[in-house]
């Protein structure tokens, strides 16, 4: 994988590659830790619905949580389409707002400055860029569709799914609880081990942040492999009951 | 505030093996109740003999216990409903006997607290121990006594308020005019009158025709301690909106909107969870109200909408492990928070069994802890103090050491003295400080 494929690079070389290298370890661990973020999340909706009485308040935080996130991931959906073509400033000033982000939102030591990016890696992130995104697809297919293609249907079709979730809060059925547990279970340690490998160190090196990341991919890939299928089928079965 | 040698004494009361979810004084702060979540109410009384004594004020000792409220079971739903208290309010004392209201997430009670210290005696046609006499042996007639009895207090239900909230009530406040009280859900809030129970007006009403639309919820309400039209209701958006019911019967629309800018270089996807409000309380004087939220307690002048005139940072060290505290859902809990009686002080829970008082005077603010282990009885509570990064100093306590399932959610503080009650998951602790 690409993470990998770095980590030889970074071995022997200079400071040039570890410069591009931590610029794009934030943009792409920004992302996975967002992804990992609402992955979490629509875990949290789906366990609600096992408890006795769903808490409304928690709910609609959470919900509220994924919308932000779906928003921003559609945002950048679109940016990532057009990249390619328009490599220049336009992204590197979004790649500068996301790190910031990134800084209030997970507190990420370490980090790359953000006008290092801007300075003589012009070309490194942005055309690193491409090939992440690609390599990322097969791990999550749900982003590299938003990515892609249509994202408004898919933000509609989820966002059914969201609004259905809170039909259902009102008319629960309990009598499919055992079924929607056992398919939540598992993936939601996947996850917690996923985030204890994002959040625990103080302060990675670039090649050892990946690293951190890259034994959680298998994790992620089989657990978070069709949250919003799966979401799609919990409620429908809800619905349907 | 904090230059007397403060809170010395260490009352502890491990009583309940139960979660506490509720911590009230009375008015005059003689009674102390607790909810628990098995639907319990316990009182605790001061004694009163020791007032005479300069040097300490009476223990509380346990007055009443009784089962409030019961589980029971929605059948429309096939969902349990807690029988968890979720808040006790008193009303003021008119009589003899004591009142509060308790509630669950569904339920309302007003029970009465009575005291019987004296039982009649000589009946003419039943024995001390109840049996019926035989007629026939009845040869003179007597008229009854009362003689003194043990203290035995009393409680019983007065007026049960149901059926009125769909959702999970979160707050009841009784009015100033000591004859209604509102009661608010995750979407509605209603208002009744004390002495009727089949009915209640609906006075804010939140519900979107389209719950798929739903994105905010309210988190608490209360009534202005004087004035008798004005409530106030905050949101899970950090909101809190001002209402005068005599400007019309349904108060959707508010009268004052209170809402602090966001703070742009802070944002983050949890900005909105953090600036959910968790509690609202009116000042004694009514002229500020204190909000609640994950990290502060903001002050609000009831004349100023648009920000806060005071803000404190209850644990601000937490900001960086937002993402942990949402994945263990510690940044859902609901810590509440309250004034002293000269609204001088005011006081909110943490982690760590630690919670925080801000004097707005000096500005000072000192943070304790509730366990048995550090402190012993009567003795002065060590101030403790959180190291955020970097070098722990001694007897600072790192940020990653905390135990994020001691949490103080319930604490209060009587309504004229330096006593505080403080509630852990499991015990009741109650301080105050030292009189010389």
């Amino acid at each position: 994988m690409f993470a990998r494929g770095l980590k030889r690079k970074c071995v022997g070389h200079e400071e040039d590659v570890e410069g591009a290298l931590a610029g794009l370890k934030t943009v792409s661990s920004y992302s996975l830790q967002r992804q990992s973020l609402l992955d979490m999340s629509l875990v949290k909706l789906q366990l609600c619905h096992m408890l006795v009485e769903p808490n409304l308040c928690r709910s609609v935080l959470i919900a509220n949580t994924v919308r932000q996130i779906q928003e921003e991931m559609t945002q950048d959906g679109t940016w990532r389409a057009v990249a390619p073509q328009a490599a220049g400033r336009a992204p590197l000033d979004r790649l500068v707002s996301t790190e910031i982000l990134c800084r209030a939102a997970w507190e990420q030591e370490g980090a790359c400055p953000a006008p290092g990016l801007g300075d003589g890696h012009t070309q490194g992130p942005v055309s690193d860029l491409c090939p992440v995104t690609s390599a990322q697809a097969p791990r999550h297919p749900q982003s590299s569709v938003w990515e892609m293609d249509g994202p408004r249907e898919n933000r509609g079709s989820f966002h059914k799914s969201l609004d259905q979730i809170f039909e259902t809060l009102e008319t629960k059925n309990p009598s499919c609880m055992e079924e929607l547990f056992s398919d939540v279970d598992s993936p939601y340690y996947d996850l917690d081990t996923v985030l204890t490998g994002m959040m625990g160190g103080a302060r990675p090196g670039p090649c050892e942040g990946l690293e951190g990341l890259a034994p959680a991919t298998p994790g992620p890939s089989s657990s978070c492999k069709s949250d919003l299928g799966e979401l799609d089928h919990v409620v429908e079965i809800l619905v349907e009951t | 505030f904090f230059e007397k040698k403060l809170i010395s004494f260490l009352f502890c009361l491990n009583y309940t093996a139960d979660i506490i979810s509720t911590v009230e004084f009375n008015h005059s702060g003689e009674l102390l109740a607790t909810g628990d979540k098995g639907g319990r109410v316990v009182i605790f009384q001061q004694e009163q003999e020791n007032k005479i004594q300069s040097h300490s004020r009476g223990e509380y000792n346990v007055y009443s216990t009784f089962q409030s409220h019961e589980p029971e079971f929605d059948y429309l739903k096939s969902l349990e409903i807690e029988e968890k208290i979720n808040k006790i309010r008193w009303l003021p004392q008119k009589n003899a006997a004591q009142f509060l209201l308790s509630t669950n997430d569904k339920t309302i009670k007003l029970w009465k607290i009575s005291e019987r210290d004296k039982r009649p005696e000589g009946y003419n046609l039943k024995e001390e121990d109840g049996r019926y006499r035989d007629p026939t042996t009845v040869t003179t007639l007597r008229v009854p006594v009362f003689r003194p009895m043990d203290l035995m207090v009393e409680a019983s239900p007065r007026r049960i308020f149901a059926n009125a909230h769909t959702y999970h009530i979160n707050s009841i406040s009784i009015n100033s005019d000591y004859e209604t009280y509102l009661s608010a859900d995750d979407l509605r809030i209603n208002l009744w009158h004390l002495e009727i129970t089949d009915r209640s007006f609906n006075i804010v009403d939140i519900k979107p025709a389209n719950m798929e639309e739903l994105t905010e919820v309210i988190t608490a309400a209360e009534f202005h301690p004087n004035s008798c039209n004005t409530f106030v209701y905050s949101s899970s958006k950090g909101t809190i909106r001002l209402c005068d019911m005599r400007a019309s019967a349904l108060c959707d629309r508010h009268s004052k909107l209170f809402e602090e800018p966001e703070d742009p270089s802070n944002r983050s996807f949890f900005s909105e969870i953090i600036s959910s409000i968790s509690d609202v309380k009116f000042s004694h004087s009514g002229r500020y109200m204190m909000t609640r939220d994950y990290l502060s307690v903001k002050i609000w002048d009831l004349n100023m909408e648009n920000r806060p005139v005071e803000t404190y940072q209850v644990h601000e060290y937490l900001r960086s492990k937002l993402c942990s505290l949402y994945e263990n859902d510690c940044i859902f809990d609901k810590f509440e928070c309250c004034w002293n009686g000269s609204d001088s002080v005011v006081m909110t829970g943490s982690y760590n069994n630690f919670f925080r008082m801000f004097d707005r005077n000096t500005k000072r603010d000192i943070t304790l802890e509730a366990s048995r282990e550090n402190n012993k009885p009567r003795t002065v509570l060590k101030p403790r103090k959180v190291c955020a990064s970097g070098k722990r100093k001694k007897d600072e306590i790192s940020v990653d050491s905390l135990d994020f399932n001691k949490k103080i959610l319930h604490t209060a503080w009587h309504p004229k003295e330096n006593i505080i009650a403080v509630a852990t998951t499991n015990n009741l602790y109650i301080f105050q400080d030292k009189v010389n």
